[in-house]
């Protein structure tokens, strides 16, 4: 089939990334958003795990990790909103010959900060972390996290053992974070020393109620203002550090309907407001009783309120996934959520109001959003 | 000579066929290393960075799949057909 042209988008714009189990869409808007031009699929039929549009160092740069069932993974760049497409020669984003392993998926491909312009680092599958010093032209293991004494006993999630979550220093400096389903939080205060950041998140699918790792930690976010304080989706539990992970707390436990989800984001405008998409439960993964509610914290998770207006309220049992939802950096923050059942919502208020941008699109594995430079 | 399926001619230039040069006695990884000796991004569709073989792709040797085959030598002459299999996707 014929791949779509460019996105038809200029500065200012907002570009919504939506990574499918089917290829690439995006949706483009003006900076009122409003009047949404769904474009794709890029890559048809592969799996889309990570994207994103990287408006740092003077460039809008496409990041894409695909996925063919087939022909395996690949990480591809363009530097004209999709018009065309690069595939690294040769393609840096795998193992050493050493380690006798190879990368399965890309889950996340995280920029640093803007004192970074040209770092960019990659979580995979299975887990480990690549950085890139040239906008992700090029990348390379970080050996510290791949040697370290635990790696060995870390176990998958039902998504496999993948390195999601990236937590970049954004001030430049070497302090990051990530995380791993199912081994938790790490830190590394040096960018190659690691260790397990998990005191307080329970996991009770171990024997030990609060083990030092095994954790199925599902995505953490934290604003750049305040990197220190990071809010957490567990496997069970919502939890916040306000020390980058030295210890958890859990919040919303009496709040929310259900403290089992997949995304948490923090917004990107407000470093105390934080919102999560509640799940049932492990064993029924789908919005509790029909009804899709995404719950907002402004308080740091002492209290939250549910988001209803504009997303159905009955006979609606979604999922989202980690990488599911996003926010932009416009005042009032947008929205987006992508669900696996191919729906897209977005807000345009902070979550007061919804309004949906796309349905029945392949499964969404990932959304982002970025306004174009 | 090497048949390469639709999904990976955009890997070689739009070629559908690639004739690699291989010293006797022929193997079928020498084979699918001088294939990814001269089209790269071809070979790493074909097998991984640890050398293994994709699980959805299929290598026959004439009308052999070379996972039901005991010996990796290749005879003098065989054609060698690189196609997904249909468990992918």
């Amino acid at each position: 089939m014929t791949e779509p042209g460019g996105i038809e988008a200029s500065a200012g714009d907002v570009v919504v990334l939506v990574g499918t189990s089917k290829g690439l869409f995006t949706l483009a808007a003006g900076p009122a958003r409003q009047g949404w031009e769904l474009t794709g699929p890029w890559f048809p039929g592969e799996e889309i795990y990570s994207a994103v549009l990287d408006c740092r160092g003077g460039r809008n740069r496409l990041l894409v990790g695909a996925t063919s069932s087939h022909w395996g993974p690949s990480v591809y760049r363009s530097d004209d909103l999709g018009a065309s497409w690069v595939e690294p020669e040769p393609q840096t984003l795998a193992f050493p010959a050493d380690t006798g392993v190879a990368v399965a998926r890309v889950w996340q491909l995280q920029p640093a900060g803007d004192a970074q312009p040209d770092v960019v680092y990659a979580g995979v599958e299975p887990a480990a972390l690549f950085r890139s010093d040239d906008g992700g032209e090029s990348f390379r293991l970080n050996e510290g996290l791949w040697h370290h004494e635990h790696r060995s006993r870390w176990n998958p999630g039902g998504g496999g053992l993948c390195l999601h979550t990236v937590l970049p220093d954004p001030s430049g400096g070497p302090r990051l974070g990530i995380a791993v389903s199912a081994a938790g939080f790490y830190r590394t205060l040096d960018g190659d020393s690691w260790q397990a950041a998990n005191v307080g998140i329970k996991a009770p699918f171990l024997p030990e109620p609060t083990p030092e790792f095994g954790q199925c930690v599902h995505k953490v976010d934290r604003h750049p203002s305040e990197p220190d304080t990071l809010f957490l989706q567990h496997h069970w539990g919502v939890y916040r550090s306000d020390d980058f992970g030295g210890r958890w707390e859990e919040v919303g436990a009496d709040a929310l309907p259900s403290t089992f989800g997949f995304p948490v984001v923090v917004d990107p405008n407000r470093p105390g407001t934080a919102y999560v998409v509640p799940l049932t439960s492990d064993m029924f993964r789908c919005t509790p009783d029909g009804r899709l509610r995404v719950y907002r914290t402004t308080d740091g998770g002492a209290s939250w309120e549910a988001l209803t207006d504009g997303l159905p309220q009955a006979g609606s049992f979604l999922s989202v996934l980690r990488d599911g939802f996003t926010a932009d950096t416009l005042e009032p923050t947008g929205l987006y959520l992508g669900t696996r059942t191919g729906d897209v919502f977005a807000s345009g208020d902070a979550g007061a109001t919804w309004q949906e941008l796309a349905r029945h699109l392949p499964p969404v594995l990932c959304v982002k959003a970025a306004v174009l430079r | 000579m090497v048949r390469l399926a639709a999904g990976l001619r955009p890997h070689a230039g739009g070629a559908a066929s690639v004739d690699v040069d291989v010293p006797a006695p022929v193997t079928i990884d020498a084979v699918l290393d001088a294939l990814a000796e001269c089209h790269p991004a071809v070979g790493r569709r074909i097998r991984d960075e640890a050398g293994a073989l994709r699980p959805h792709v299929n290598v026959f040797v004439g009308p052999d799949n070379i996972r039901d085959l005991d010996d990796s030598g290749v005879p003098e002459g065989a054609e060698i057909t690189v196609l997904p299999a249909v468990s992918g996707g």
